[in-house]
């Protein structure tokens, strides 16, 4: 027989129970549409979450000064200034992998304009500091080498701090005073958003390094009192680069081989790829939820499936007497189970993108529906007909045609 | 040769403990174009008989030839396949698929012989007018009166040529006027060169045949010719007193 023909009459076997053809492919529907949904949102958030850490920068290495110790309290890291602009020059100079080093020196400070202030943090950096967080200016320019050479009183400010002090007045070239110093505010930054914690990027101010040290923090150090930003040559190089700075800062800090480090490095691509983890290891069980639910449906499918086997007993038995081989039998039931559960499971696909969308417009959560998902769960849903058809198929099959055609 | 060749067939079925001897060594032959009427009491060995030729079922002992062939042997789907290209079945309640236009029915059989859809069509419509349904062939099986759904099976049982139809119980849910105008067609069909094997009870069917076998525990007791009562005539003299023939209205 045709496989066309057999797909034709196990339509039309469905289609003369509808409602019935259609309660019991509700529960693939419902599986597939819920593995569609939860992976859909398990994506999302994973997406979201790693979109928010390469904001931060990508390859990002943090350097952070050592904690104090008086009298028995350990204060945190950064609480003692350990590291020197000597250690900044020799990691650029002597760590290989390191692409870039540049500092984050920070204050808080109260921001003024003609008319409006703005309580924000200030930080004194370099141009390499832009170029290690991929962040660019929206609108006139970032940091040049030149601003930290000649210590120029220039600013580059946040959008968040935009809004705040001009609105929508364009500032470039406008004065804005930090600590009622006078800056030139020389460019604004593109939008970056939050931080992983939660934190505004754009609400800040960055002024050179230089400037930073002797009108802001008053006064040119030998430390470092701030941060130290280094940009991996690649994502590869990272897990290199904190190695090389690791050993380098240690040997310059002429600690023993069995004292701690005076400062720590925060490796931002590992926190990344532990967060992701955590969303996969989410995404998994979401989906494994929603997997049982698929098996569930498919148990119903094989229950109805031997329910119709029993009532078409006589017509298999009749199919038989006219010359239909066991074969032809097994194919008709299997294919209509296949086709119940192909079926289902392309609605499921539907409901799930929909149902996806609903949450992603009701709760505000980010959903990716992945396409090779969808695929997979409909090839799923397919496979679960057969195997769940093929018991009752094979039962029909096994008839015996005098047995099947005396069936009341 | 003949069309069908029984040599001392016996089927023995076992219940339990006991053996039952459906056949007993039975071995008889028809010739081809031969209208036969099988009859005998339940329990005789006729519908065993008839499944046995009709290739549904296997004997547990002696040979069947069909055509020559030795069929006894072939395994479920060789018998199919047998089934769907030298015999025809009728069935006493017509065993037509529900809620299946007639066309389809009778297409049946031609779909498990492969056959592509548009030859099916044409053969179907061909089987349905010949059994005079040319009318009703887009009718639902559960649309038509017993005699026509009867009609419908026995186009289904022709379509595909076969050399031998097998009736079994044919007339049983029919009343006396379709059952004659059902033996009418069959006698046409005999008359036309199809072989025909129609297992009955009823003597007055049996009538019609040109040769009985009767049939009883599990042996042939009589075997013999006869000038079969034309149905034609005796639907010729019954039309005049039906005053409306409900075949014809419905």
């Amino acid at each position: 027989m045709i496989p066309l023909e057999t797909f034709r009459v196990a339509l039309r076997a469905l289609l003369r129970n509808k409602m019935r053809s259609f309660l019991t492919v509700l529960g693939i529907i419902i599986g597939v549409g819920a593995v569609i949904a939860m992976v859909a949102i398990g994506e999302g958030a994973k997406a979201q979450v790693e979109a928010s850490f390469a904001s931060m920068g990508s390859n990002l290495l943090i350097v952070l000064p050592g904690s104090t110790q008086s009298g028995g309290a350990r204060g945190g890291f950064g609480s003692l200034p350990t590291l020197t602009w000597d250690d900044l020059k020799a990691i650029r100079r002597e760590a290989p992998a390191v692409r870039y080093a540049a500092v984050q020196l920070r204050s808080n400070a109260q921001l003024m304009s003609d008319d409006q202030n703005w309580a924000t943090s200030v930080s004194g950096t370099s141009p390499e500091y832009f170029l290690i967080r991929n962040w660019k200016a929206a609108r006139g320019r970032s940091l040049l080498d030149s601003d930290v050479e000649s210590s120029a009183k220039v600013v580059v400010l946040g959008q968040t701090v935009v809004d705040k002090l001009y609105g929508a007045v364009d500032p470039i070239g406008l004065t804005v005073r930090i600590k009622n110093i006078p800056f030139e505010v020389v460019g604004v930054l593109e939008k970056k958003g939050q931080s992983p914690m939660g934190q505004d990027y754009d609400d800040g101010a960055f002024v050179p390094q230089t400037t930073f040290q002797t009108k802001i923090q008053g006064g040119l150090q030998k430390f470092i009192s701030g941060t130290i930003f280094i940009g991996a040559a690649s994502t590869e190089s990272t897990m290199r680069a904190e190695t090389q700075v690791t050993d380098l800062l240690r040997d310059r800090h002429h600690l023993d081989s069995g004292a701690e480090d005076d400062f720590s490095i925060r490796n931002l691509t590992e926190m990344a790829n532990a967060q992701a983890d955590g969303m996969r290891t989410l995404t998994t069980l979401l989906a494994s939820i929603a997997g049982v639910s698929l098996l569930v449906g498919g148990i119903g499918i094989m229950n109805i499936m031997l329910v119709s086997v029993t009532e078409r007993t006589r017509e298999i038995g009749v199919r038989m007497a006219v010359g239909a081989t066991p074969l032809n039998i097994l194919l008709q039931f299997l294919v209509e189970a296949l086709t119940l559960s192909t079926a289902g499971g392309l609605v499921g696909v539907a409901l799930g993108i929909f149902t996806a969308g609903r949450l992603a417009a009701k709760f505000g959560w980010p959903t990716l529906v992945r396409p090779d998902i969808v695929v997979i769960s409909v090839c799923f849903s397919g496979l679960v007909g057969v195997v769940f058809g093929l018991y009752p198929a094979r039962k029909a099959s096994q008839l015996d045609p005098i047995d099947a055609l005396r069936y009341e | 040769m003949s069309l069908i060749e029984l040599d001392k067939v016996s089927k023995v079925y076992r219940m339990g403990d006991v053996e039952v001897h459906a056949l007993r060594e039975v071995s008889f032959a028809v010739e081809e174009r031969d209208f036969v009427a099988v009859m005998g009491s339940s329990g005789s060995g006729k519908s065993t008989l008839m499944n046995i030729i009709g290739c549904l079922d296997r004997p547990t002992g002696g040979a069947y030839r069909l055509d020559g062939d030795e069929v006894s042997r072939l395994d479920r789907r060789e018998l199919a396949g047998v089934r769907n290209k030298t015999l025809g079945f009728v069935f006493q309640s017509f065993n037509l698929l529900s809620r299946t236009s007639a066309l389809e029915n009778v297409e049946l059989p031609l779909l498990y012989a492969g056959v592509p859809a548009r030859e099916r069509h044409r053969r179907a419509s061909e089987a349905l007018g010949r059994v005079g349904l040319a009318e009703r062939v887009h009718h639902r099986s559960n649309e038509m009166s017993g005699g026509q759904q009867q009609r419908v099976a026995v186009a289904r049982a022709l379509v595909t040529r076969p050399r031998l139809i097998l009736a079994d119980e044919p007339t049983g849910n029919l009343d006396s006027r379709t059952t004659v105008e059902i033996m009418v067609l069959f006698q046409e069909l005999a008359e036309a060169g199809i072989t025909i094997l129609l297992v009955t009870h009823e003597p007055d069917v049996a009538a019609y045949a040109s040769r009985v076998v009767v049939m009883r525990d599990g042996r042939v007791r009589t075997d013999q010719n006869q000038k079969a009562r034309r149905a034609a005539d005796d639907l010729a003299a019954a039309a005049p007193l039906e005053d409306e023939p409900a075949e014809a209205s419905a």
